[in-house]
């Protein structure tokens, strides 16, 4: 992450001399850093709302019925995790929440997934393999009918906007289950190269 | 089926309500007293990813800016004309992973120049439908519990987003060429 936010800003600084727009590069520092305040304040009220509702359905055990339910899955997937961790059922609502396209639910879901990830996590300030697998199954973005799209789509006179449906979900498949494998790739790397390590 | 779906989506959130909160009066949690407990910490969360979206949204607010992406598009444009893939496609491709509102943007520009009902719109529309803003859910979620080493986190992200190019331009050809 280090590197990244170092080329993030110094190859903007140098490229944006370089074409001329040095001005628009400093300017973009104050709107980026207004803009990232506008967006986490813009979560609050949302957040509070789904993280209250997900109280209720933890404390009436529907949670823990959820979580059961897709053990099965779960066990494979997230096998670093104990069966039963509450992380598991915020991990399936969170899921749930993105398929149906309901992003603002999610994201309060999907923190409260990591935060009990984080529980279990040895090193804090490191992401734990689920914690990663985790991420790459939500940067993937799942979802079983794409609104915002179709709401531009119909804004802007699209004749058949339904048609995007079928591919965009074919797609997002791919790169969900791809994004899956991956990361189930790069936690039996990561262990043998500990394991190695270790020797 | 598209009616199914659309179903689907509308009573998703509903259903979701109604189900919770009649289980938890069912089982006679004080769903009033609960749901507030819960709700405090919307603000707490909010404010402690601010830091990390700062890092992320200052960073890529100055890519945008300095010009990168247009020099980037330049280059890839020939390569990408050979895979029959229209070339004002390729800005949504570099910028879909890094900021969503940019993203929405460049679609709906698109949108505009090139018609409602062009291949461009269409590959575009699907692009953007199958992806998220890979960055923004990293700041956001690894934020909120202050993971600050992410390990193949992010390669993973952006391997799964390149993926999802790659099958939205086959799909798109296959369907809408």
């Amino acid at each position: 992450m280090n590197y990244i936010f170092y080329f993030l800003i110094v190859a903007s600084i140098i490229i944006g001399a370089i074409n001329g727009k040095l001005q628009d590069v400093v300017n973009a520092v104050m709107s980026g850093a207004e803009l990232s305040v506008k967006v986490a304040f813009s979560l609050i009220g949302i957040m509070a709302f789904w993280l209250g509702i997900m109280k209720i359905a933890e404390k009436s055990g529907l949670i823990k019925w959820i979580s059961k339910l897709l053990q099965p899955i779960t066990k494979v997937l997230f096998n670093e995790l104990p069966p039963d961790s509450p992380a598991i059922g915020d991990i399936a609502m969170n899921f749930t929440a993105n398929a149906f396209g309901l992003a603002n639910a999610a994201t309060p879901f999907g923190i409260r997934a990591m935060e009990n990830m984080q529980g279990e996590n040895k090193d804090k300030s490191t992401a734990s393999n689920s914690m990663c697998l985790f991420l790459a199954m939500n940067t993937a973005g799942f979802q079983l009918i794409p609104t915002t799209v179709l709401a531009i789509l119909i804004g802007i006179g699209y004749q058949n906007p339904t048609e995007i449906i079928a591919p965009t979900l074919i797609v997002t498949s791919i790169a969900f289950i791809s994004a899956i494998i991956m990361a189930k790739i790069a936690q039996v790397l990561s262990c043998r190269l500990k394991e190695q390590s270790n020797d | 089926m598209t009616k199914l779906l659309n179903l689907i989506s509308l009573w998703a959130l509903p259903v979701i309500l109604i189900t919770v909160l009649t289980c938890g009066i069912a089982r006679k949690v004080p769903v009033y007293e609960v749901f507030t407990d819960g709700a405090k910490d919307g603000f707490k969360i909010a404010v402690k990813i601010i830091p990390y979206l700062v890092a992320i949204i200052v960073g890529i607010s100055m890519f945008r800016a300095s010009g990168a992406i247009d020099m980037l598009a330049n280059v890839l444009a020939p390569i990408l004309v050979k895979f029959n893939i229209p070339p004002d496609t390729l800005p949504l491709m570099i910028v879909r992973s890094l900021s969503g509102s940019g993203a929405l943007g460049i679609f709906s520009d698109i949108a505009n120049t090139a018609g409602a009902n062009a291949y461009s719109t269409k590959l575009a529309a699907v692009m953007l439908g199958s992806s998220e803003t890979t960055f923004y859910v990293l700041a956001v979620y690894f934020g909120a519990v202050g993971i600050v080493k992410i390990r193949y986190a992010l390669i993973i992200g952006l391997l799964a987003d390149l993926i999802g190019i790659i099958a939205a331009v086959s799909v798109c050809n296959l369907m809408f060429a």
